[in-house]
């Protein structure tokens, strides 16, 4: 055992002198309870060490191999977004004090990671309108099952409605997570770019634990949370509305229209797209659900002197407490990304995180205009916020590889979850600029007058 | 300068901000005309208004109150808490990592799906297993992932109803209850044995036609091998039944054995611990998991297959349980583990395993005339001890732990596993030095010493942290969970 490998320590002296301590020849004592039988005989058949220097040249080919946002233009959203990222972000999420530590179950040790995640339950309840929020769970999408499996263990009842307007893999896990729990899930169909009232009516009942909505929904427009409340609360189900953080910086908190449990991904604030994770998806609840929130939960306290301090609490409910009769099974979170976001409110503040919302209204709602005036149909009825729904003459692959070759990253295809052919989902974010949606519609254009020819 | 104690709503002033946005480069869209006036918000929410100075400010001084493995030993049992390599922060920054897109066309992230597939490779090698998932973000995500499989593995057999229970030592993490109840199975408790190993006659009269799975984890959790694990896998297999690996504790036998070779047929692997991505503070994580040939059809979708040298992503899977996680898992977290894995090799992998081994036993030995040692037989990576002696005195465990602080350490996980009284879990990693370990085996004798002759030291601890004992009591009775001016600081 030679000091090979820059991150282990011992040298053949320290080696020796531990054996020695502990009264044997070699460290294949320490593994002699090993049975023979399932002993590798051979090293793993795993490539072979590389050092540091090659190591970063070969990663960055690997890297360069995709097309990245920062070399081509981005119109891709459909959940995750390319968003402005202040460069205080990375700065205060690369101190290793945050990012090498573990779940602070000392608090005395980990102040710092209590109280920036105390102050990020607080902002993710300023945005949402509620009492309560947790240090985060693994992303938007599994919210949505720990939200719907709170409202069956809460209400006791065996089903949940949830619109079509949630984003597919959203749905996706929601299955998954009912399966394993045992109760159904009953989708209700879109009138158009918003849920339809009427099937939604018919389909809640006293049976529904739970009515789930997305605000903006897949397609980018605004349900009417305040209808939808009103058909959930008639039969007494709960109202869980899925929600992008940013758009909330303008639009009514769901808290204030009615939710009792609000979740979503905060990716949008300050969180790298990252291939699709790791992100951050959050979790608040109104007052009357807080010793059901699963996950981690830092509260405000004091020490021994009676000064301020922060500590994870209502432990009881967890896994390491109650075990199999737990809350949720949950022990990682997304603290660090959770602290990302933390910097990300911070930095752009009650008036930034507004403009920045305002950007993308006026930027999406330019491109549809301009989409329209070129004689595309955009779908969407209802408002959007950055994102809505334009028909191709082209099927969406086509248009998507001719985007390409001109540097822009298009849209998504909305046929195979929703049958809509040459129907395209496209995001507009900040990012975007005025000549680089101009130069977008132009290549469509440009694809018409093509085929004219 | 006086501590630092403010929380950012404090030095909020209207007015600052530590960002700045373009101004629009087109037409200005008043709210009011393009949205119902009820679905408009009233009022900002009040985030915090602060200079970039400020805001840097903020953030390292409650750094400076955090404890992290750069910052000095993390001996926390269980969660494998070692260093972090630089390096894997660079590659997972690298643009075309952290800025690709997951819905982009398959051409145009081929560096990705190539990553994701190596990266399965390895793991698939290192676990002994012959299919895998990146998906699951962290272990409990994996348990549960490999749980609900289990069910649909029955299910095809036509068990699905009557496989309904899943066996757990006494000894296992507390996640493995809770994801067999959140995977709708009931959970039975096997007792173990004097000598801390599963009790297999206990084991024989449990199962049966019932049985779903056995939930082990190799080592177990008091840091010991189970070696008698091919007569409990004969006995799960015998009744039907499947045999799942934790792999919190892989650590111990990376390049020595694997739990495929052990006769496992689901394992989750925890990348945070074994392969030396950060934690985060509580995370992300990221829990693949693998599977014996036959459970493959159901594993989650889509998986990432390679034909004539392309990737790409079948999600053609009937049998899948579907998806667990948004689109491809914690990939970031995945770059670091795959960068890892390639810095060490096959040789650098077995060394770790070694070193992380002697280091326990190397640090057992030591504290071992001072404090009770929970099994005499050599330890794997971690080892547990009880602090009986000095509770005995009045110093409960939890009080040594607080006191270690004082010293620069952070505390050994304490009061598990529930089986040892007293327990004090530790686990040194293969990446601390011997004078790391001997350092801290002074301290925490010293404070044996301190528990005879000074135990008030002790049970006042800690002293020297930036706030003294906690008060967790008056938070779970009186829940603040949300900034509140009224409170004083």
């Amino acid at each position: 055992m030679a000091n090979d490998f820059r991150y282990l320590p011992d040298t053949d002296q320290d080696q020796k002198d531990m054996l020695a301590a502990l009264n044997i020849s070699s460290v294949d004592a320490l593994f002699a309870d090993l049975p023979n039988e399932i002993r590798l005989q051979e090293p793993l058949a795993i490539p072979a060490a590389v050092p540091e220097s090659i190591l970063m040249k070969k990663m960055r080919e690997l890297a360069n191999k995709n097309k990245d946002a920062n070399r081509y233009s981005l119109f891709l959203g459909a959940g995750t977004y390319d968003h402005y990222i202040p460069s205080v972000v990375d700065h205060v999420i690369s101190r290793s004090e945050f990012y090498t530590a573990y779940t602070p179950y000392q608090a005395e040790a980990s102040q710092g990671e209590l109280q920036a995640i105390f102050e990020f339950q607080t902002m993710i309840c300023e945005l949402t309108g509620m009492d309560a929020a947790n240090s985060s769970l693994y992303d938007g999408f599994t919210a949505i099952g720990e939200a719907a499996t709170l409202a069956i263990r809460s209400t006791k009842r065996s089903k949940v409605v949830v619109s079509k307007g949630v984003h597919p893999q959203g749905r996706e896990v929601l299955t998954t997570v009912s399966a394993g729990f045992g109760y159904a899930v009953d989708e209700i169909k879109q009138d158009g770019d918003t849920t339809d009232l009427q099937d939604l009516i018919e389909k809640v009942d006293q049976q529904t634990a739970a009515v789930i909505v997305q605000y903006p929904n897949f397609f980018g427009s605004v349900e009417d949370l305040a209808e939808i409340k009103a058909i959930a609360e008639a039969q007494k189900a709960l109202f869980i509305v899925v929600a992008n953080p940013l758009a909330l910086a303008l639009l009514e908190s769901p808290g204030n229209l009615g939710a009792d449990i609000v979740v979503g991904d905060t990716q949008p604030l300050g969180l790298a797209m990252s291939f699709g994770g790791p992100h951050c998806g959050y979790f608040a609840v109104k007052k009357k659900y807080v010793r059901k929130l699963p996950g981690r939960i830092v509260g405000q306290t004091v020490d021994k002197d009676g000064k301020r301090g922060f500590v994870l609490t209502l432990q009881t409910r967890e896994q390491h407490i109650k075990r199999e009769k737990a809350t949720s099974n949950m022990s990682s979170n997304q603290a660090l990304n959770a602290l990302a976001s933390a910097v990300f409110m911070s930095a752009l503040g009650k008036e930034g995180i507004r403009q920045m919302a305002q950007l993308n209204i006026e930027k999406a709602d330019y491109m549809a205009r301009l989409l329209e005036e070129k004689g595309f149909s955009v779908n969407n009825q209802a408002p959007f916020f950055n994102e809505f729904v334009v028909e191709l003459p082209f099927s969406v692959r086509q248009t998507n590889e001719k985007l390409l070759e001109n540097r822009f990253i298009g849209g998504y295809d909305l046929e195979k979850e929703y049958g809509l052919r040459n129907h395209m989902l496209l995001a507009v974010t900040e990012q975007r600029t005025k000549e680089e949606i101009e130069a977008f519609v132009g290549v469509l254009e440009g694809m018409i007058n093509d085929r004219l020819q | 300068m006086t501590d630092y104690n403010d929380l950012i709503f404090e030095i909020s002033r209207p007015g600052r901000i530590a960002a700045d946005l373009p101004k629009s480069d087109v037409a200005f869209v008043d709210l009011a005309r393009k949205f119902p006036n009820h679905l408009i918000r009233k009022t900002a929410a009040e985030l915090p208004e602060v200079s970039e100075p400020q805001l840097m400010r903020h953030y390292t001084a409650l750094s400076n109150k955090n404890f992290g493995v750069d910052n000095g030993f993390y001996p926390l049992g269980s969660c494998t808490m070692k260093y972090n390599p630089k390096i894997n922060e660079d590659v997972a920054r690298l643009p075309g990592f952290a800025n690709i897109h997951p819905f982009q066309p398959a051409q145009t992230v081929q560096g990705a799906f190539e990553l994701m597939y190596e990266l399965q490779e390895d793991l698939k090698t290192i676990s002994g297993m012959d299919a895998l998932t990146l998906q699951p973000a962290a272990g409990a995500q994996g348990e549960w992932t490999g749980l609900i499989m289990m069910k649909a593995y029955h299910q095809a057999n036509g068990e699905g109803t009557t496989r309904t229970k899943i066996l757990v030592p006494d000894s296992a993490h507390g996640t493995n209850p809770s994801s067999a109840f959140i995977a709708g199975f009931d959970v039975v408790e096997i007792p173990s044995t004097k000598d801390g190993t599963v009790d297999l006659e206990e084991l024989k009269k449990q199962v049966g036609s019932d049985t779903a799975g056995l939930m082990l984890t190799n080592p177990n959790t008091l840091g010991l091998f189970e070696k008698e694990i091919l007569a409990m896998s004969e006995i799960i297999h015998g009744v039907g039944g499947l045999l799942y690996y934790d792999g919190a504790n892989l650590n111990a036998i990376m390049g020595k054995t694997t739990p495929g070779a052990m006769g496992f047929d689901i394992v989750h692997l925890n990348l945070h611990k074994s392969f030396s991505t950060p934690h985060g503070g509580g995370g992300p994580g990221s829990g693949p998991v693998g599977v014996k040939s036959f459970l493959a059809p159901y594993l989650p979708i889509p998986q990432i297959e390679k034909q004539e040298g392309r990737f790409m992503l079948n999600a053609n899977y009937p049998l899948s349980i579907g998806r667990v996680k948004g689109y491809y898992g914690n990939f970031g977290v995945n770059v670091r583990a795959y960068t890892y894995i390639r810095t060490m090799g096959p040789d650098g992998l077995r060394q770790v395993s070694e070193s992380a081994v002697l280091h326990a036993n190397y640090l057992r030995d030591r504290l071992a005339p001072y404090f009770t040692v929970s099994h005499a037989q050599f330890c794997k990576h971690e080892f547990v001890l009880s602090g009986i002696k000095q509770k005995k005195l009045g110093v409960p465990t939890k009080d040594m732990a607080k006191r270690l602080l004082d010293f620069g350490y952070y505390a050994p996980t304490v009061y598990f596993p529930l089986i040892v009284e007293e327990a004090m879990m530790i686990e040194p990693t293969e990446t601390e030095t011997k004078e790391t370990l001997d350092a801290f085996a002074d301290t925490l004798i010293q404070i044996a010493k301190e528990v005879e002759e000074t135990p008030e030291l002790v049970l006042e601890a800690p002293h020297h942290t930036p706030v003294k004992r906690i008060d967790e009591v008056q938070a779970a009775r009186k829940l603040v969970l949300v900034y509140d001016k009224s409170i004083e600081k």
